[in-house]
């Protein structure tokens, strides 16, 4: 039950992109096409599943233990960008069909403060390794909802008639803050 | 890029490279810690002092800094002086420390500083660098500053804590939650662009 509640919190809750701001830069940059979001949902998805399994390892077996906390922010941000590095020869050699749909999102994904505010997000919860790997699958889904919500929006944007200065990032927030306004609905969700 | 004086270089970050109303850096501290004015202000310090020091040390450094990699060598001396700020303000702002949680080590990857670092810092001199890097705190902790000071006054009627506006007041509760925070920065967004179109068509 405990597990649910983390998952169902992470997608439409506590969304990264609509509760915690995390994640805007790619989530205002890569949503002006439907194709391109999903493909940085998935990948983002992805990373982020890896990231709560490996900073999991790191903080409860190597950074505790030896009560080496403050060097949490240096270790995590090294560890996201070696990963990122890492799972990208890994698709290119595995499955290059997948590698040519995530392209140049995987590089990306190192500066997404989405991937490092889950490992401390993760890390400050205390949570247990089964926690932490439905924790990160569920942010990671909640971002792919709300980037293609975005996406899907900002196609039908294309013809409506906006006012010169709100065109771009500014008519983007917005459409996210009624996207945020809307997500609030599923506070009673969650006790 | 043509030369600047070092007036240029400092007053660049203040309005034309604005980091957040005109290069759309760093947005996610913008919009998670300007509930309350204290908090934005501690954020923009904070930011302030790792983009400058980690600025002063990549344009010391900069030549002995093998190009392939040169991005790890900066997220390291960032993270550095990020854990610096994060544990300097859990030890004596405590209270500031918890309310921003996590955004303190999410500093690390505000695209502002590594952006600067990439594009400036190790490119040009130590002293330009620092006036450069001073510029662009600025114009963070300004937007910061006027983003939060709309996002207080009117989500809770105060200002840093006091009570400024009447009994009649009534807050806008939507001010303090995620949602007003994207509708202000937007709105802001747009008078920011439409500021910049009126006076260059002045000049």
């Amino acid at each position: 039950m405990e597990l649910v509640a983390i998952f169902i919190s992470a997608i439409l809750v506590n969304n990264f992109v609509l509760y915690y701001f995390l994640g805007i830069c790619p989530f205002l940059g890569v949503s002006k096409k439907i194709d391109s979001a999903v493909s940085m949902g998935l990948a983002v998805t992805f990373v982020m599943t890896i990231t709560a399994v490996v900073s999991w390892a790191i903080n409860n077996w190597i950074l505790i233990p030896y009560g080496l906390d403050y060097l949490k922010i240096v270790s995590f941000i090294l560890v996201i960008a070696s990963l990122v590095q890492l799972v990208e020869m890994f698709i290119r050699k595995v499955s290059p069909p997948l590698y040519q749909a995530l392209g140049i999102y995987l590089p990306l994904i190192t500066t997404n403060c989405a991937i490092m505010g889950l490992a401390l997000l993760a890390a400050l919860r205390e949570y247990g390794f089964t926690e932490a790997v439905v924790f990160g699958i569920g942010s990671g889904l909640g971002f792919t909802l709300a980037i293609i919500l975005m996406a899907g929006i900002r196609e039908q944007l294309d013809l409506a008639d906006v006012p010169e200065p709100l065109k771009g990032a500014g008519i983007s927030l917005i459409v996210a803050g009624i996207m945020a306004l809307a997500f609030m609905g599923f506070i009673g969700m969650i006790k | 890029m043509p030369a600047r004086s070092i007036g240029q270089e400092f007053t660049k970050g203040l309005w034309s490279e604005n980091p957040v109303f005109r290069q759309l850096l760093g947005l996610c501290p913008t919009l998670a810690v300007t509930g309350w004015v204290i908090n934005g202000l501690a954020m923009g310090l904070a930011t302030s002092f790792v983009l400058i020091f980690s600025s002063l040390v990549v344009s010391i450094i900069k030549k002995l800094i093998p190009s392939q990699v040169r991005i790890a060598s900066y997220i390291v001396i960032i993270a550095t002086f990020v854990t610096v700020a994060d544990r300097f303000l859990a030890a004596y702002f405590p209270d500031i420390s918890k309310d921003l949680g996590p955004y303190v080590p999410l500093i690390v990857v505000n695209c502002i500083i590594l952006g600067r670092q990439e594009a400036f810092s190790s490119k040009n001199s130590v002293g330009r660098s620092l006036i450069d890097a001073l510029g662009m705190s600025s114009g963070f902790v300004l937007a910061l500053l006027v983003l939060s000071s709309i996002r207080e006054i009117l989500g809770s009627g105060t200002y840093l804590g006091h009570q400024v506006m009447g009994s009649w007041f009534k807050p806008w509760i939507i001010m303090i939650l995620p949602a007003g925070a994207f509708l202000a920065l937007g709105i802001l967004l747009g008078i920011a662009l439409q500021i910049e179109k009126k006076t260059k068509s002045r000049v």
